[in-house]
């Protein structure tokens, strides 16, 4: 199998889904000719044309808008948007339109469409170009939200997202976009949605994470393992509908558990999942469970590697939770 | 639609050490970057610099402008010092944000600066506030608000135009019409490549021009504002540019041939503003001695820039709120 980064394969996704399904069409801002900022879309403009690959004004609630409308006409428009921070002119068409036509409709008629966008920090883009503002999707019924790991998930992941009956928010977390490498399967497959990975398999103490920084918990298990202690890393890898059986199943084998991401701690995702955990396995718990997240504040430009989660901030919290 | 300024060899000499101070900075600025030394986006206003300069010389100094995240040539046109800008994009306390924000996110209070913006449009109905409060307040206040022509497909420029005309505000919206929206040219993203036109639907004035000096964007300029400030009524300007750099220091400007770039570098306005001071006024002495002034200033800004401390990490929550409180 060839090597690919997440760049690639999720190009390779695009082109695969293009050829088989002649209802897929990319729209969004220098997706076309330029073949986007990232370069994901690079090629599929010569090879599909204007009418496949449409570039589009700075008009994100626009390009959602058109989105949705070729989606009720039976296309399945695969829209990107070129930052995740620059969502939220497109909210209240995501929110108050994509996420509520099946149940408008009676279960009978879904607004299908997934949308792209890179994620994250790490490109010391200030608070602009940072954010992760997963939850505040999670947080609205109807919508399905996606964030691969690793080279195969995305093009597996995506497959996976663009045949789903529901809408997906797939997000592409930037700072591994061409970091992150790996084989690839060059032919057709998915990874289902809404199954977790166990990334690192280990007893003593769960660490829960997705995206980028997946490899800053993976490093502070490595750290943590010259100490004596023992973690497992699960890979989200979708981050709604959550694999809670798995989280579970986890929790119960170590009894401890620490949540990682990179959105603020307040109203995060980290928060639900301890709820969860709280729920459904009480009683197993051995430690509170804790959060290593960003900072309740905007993305700094400066600062970026203290308020990413990175594994230095992360080591400390495990052997904590570990010992505790 | 111009009005006739006064035009000394003091002024003239002034609008070029202005141009030539931004130009400069922006220079050095990419050599910093090209080192390391300034981290994210750069998004470089070199070609751009005699709108900035002659917008802010028809301006008064308490009118308000917000602008795009291409600020560094507008912020340092309203008076903000070359070492303040520097030392923000070297990511230092000593910056005009602290070095919290960065090259797209400049803020000077002092000098009626409200910023530059990360995200293409969202600024043009705040600038509809400030000129709102201005009216509503009863003062003379004017607002300018710069963006691209990509900005004229958001639905926030509407938005702005729509209400700035509905309430006859005092403001004045200026495209700085570039003709790439990053890599896309206007052909491929607007249907009428009229920008100013959009104002006909707002019954709004307009102007358009195609730039060649200084001196003609403050004539310009000067009668929409001075419509703001007297009528308190709207104008929408378009001023057809170039910017001789790729959209940011990562974009190596591809979709240009470089015959076009060449084309637009014989208009530079900067260079022409010089050669008309050397060459038809003979004040060669007098533009070398103030280069030499600008380099020293610029070197003073990179200096200080390097040598500032970089924000503690107890400024993020400092920052965010007006006080601590326990969460």
């Amino acid at each position: 199998m060839p090597q690919m980064n997440m760049v690639q394969a999720i190009n390779d996704a695009l082109r695969l889904e293009m050829r088989r399904d002649s209802r897929v069409v990319i729209l969004g801002e220098d997706v076309g000719k330029v073949g986007g900022v990232f370069r994901v879309t690079a090629g599929l403009f010569d090879e599909f044309g204007d009418d496949r690959v449409i570039d589009t004004p700075l008009s994100e609630g626009g390009i959602i808008g058109a989105a949705i409308g070729m989606a009720l006409y039976g296309l399945v428009p695969v829209p990107e948007i070129q930052f995740s921070d620059f969502i939220f002119p497109a909210y209240d068409q995501i929110v108050s339109e994509l996420a509520k036509y099946r149940y408008r409709s009676g279960g009978e008629y879904p607004a299908k469409i997934v949308i792209r966008t890179p994620v994250g920090g790490g490109i010391r883009g200030g608070h602009y170009h940072s954010q992760s503002p997963e939850s505040l999707f999670i947080h609205v019924a109807g919508l399905k939200v996606v964030c691969p790991s690793n080279p195969a998930d995305a093009k597996g992941l995506l497959l996976a997202s663009i045949r789903d009956p529901d809408p997906v928010l797939f997000f592409e977390p930037k700072r591994i976009y061409r970091a992150a490498k790996g084989e690839v399967d060059e032919g057709d497959y998915t990874v289902p949605i809404g199954k977790a990975a166990i990334a690192r398999d280990g007893k003593d103490v769960t660490v829960i994470a997705w995206g980028a920084m997946l490899y800053e918990c993976l490093e502070a298990a490595n750290q943590a393992a010259e100490q004596g202690v023992d973690v497992e890393v699960l890979d989200l890898r979708t981050l709604w509908p959550l694999d809670i059986e798995a989280i579970v199943a986890s929790v119960k084998k170590t009894g401890r558990v620490v949540v990682v991401h990179e959105a603020p701690k307040t109203c995060g995702l980290g928060g639900e999942i301890v709820a969860l955990i709280n729920e459904k396995a009480f009683l197993h718990l051995e430690a509170p469970p804790a959060r290593v997240t960003g900072f309740d504040t905007p993305f700094p430009y400066t600062l970026e590697n203290e308020y990413l989660p990175l594994a230095h901030r992360i080591l400390p919290t495990l052997l904590e939770t570990a010992r505790y | 639609m111009t009005t006739t300024l006064p035009k000394s060899d003091e002024l003239s000499l002034d609008l070029y050490r202005q141009m030539h101070t931004i130009r400069r900075f922006e220079e050095e600025a990419a050599r910093a970057y090209a080192q390391g030394k300034i981290g994210g986006f750069l998004h470089l206003y070199i070609g751009q610099e005699p709108i900035a300069v002659g917008a802010s010389s028809v301006m008064r100094p308490d009118d308000y402008l917000l602008t795009t995240y291409r600020d560094h040539g507008m912020a340092l046109a309203r008076g903000m010092s070359p070492r303040a800008a520097m030392a923000e994009l070297f990511g230092k306390v000593t910056g005009c944000s602290k070095g919290l924000g960065g090259s797209m996110h400049f803020f000077d209070v002092e000098h009626s600066m409200l910023g530059g913006y990360g995200i293409v449009g969202g600024h043009i109905p705040i600038a509809a506030g400030t000129a709102f409060a201005s009216k509503y307040r009863g003062e003379d206040r004017v607002t300018l608000v710069f963006f691209g022509e990509g900005a004229c497909s958001i639905g926030d420029f509407h938005e702005g135009l729509s209400l700035a005309a509905l309430w006859k505000l005092p403001i004045v919206f200026v495209c700085e019409n570039n003709e790439y929206s990053m890599g896309t040219p206007m052909s491929r993203t607007m249907s009428v490549e009229d920008v100013s036109m959009k104002a006909l639907g707002y019954g709004m004035a307009r102007d358009r021009f195609f730039v060649e000096s200084v001196d003609q964007v403050r004539e310009h300029l000067a009668e929409a504002i001075e419509r703001a400030r007297t009528l308190s009524e709207p104008t929408l300007v378009e001023i057809r540019t170039y910017r001789f750099r790729g959209h940011s220091m990562s974009d190596p400007g591809k979709y240009r041939t470089p015959d076009e770039l060449e084309d637009r570098k014989k208009k530079d306005a900067v260079l022409r503003a010089r050669a008309e001071l050397v060459d038809e006024k003979g004040l060669k002495e007098a533009v070398e001695k103030l280069e030499a002034e600008v380099e020293e200033v610029i070197a003073d800004a990179v200096r200080f820039a390097e040598e500032s401390p970089e924000p503690g990490i107890e400024l993020l929550e400092a920052t965010t709120y007006s006080g601590e409180f326990a969460r």
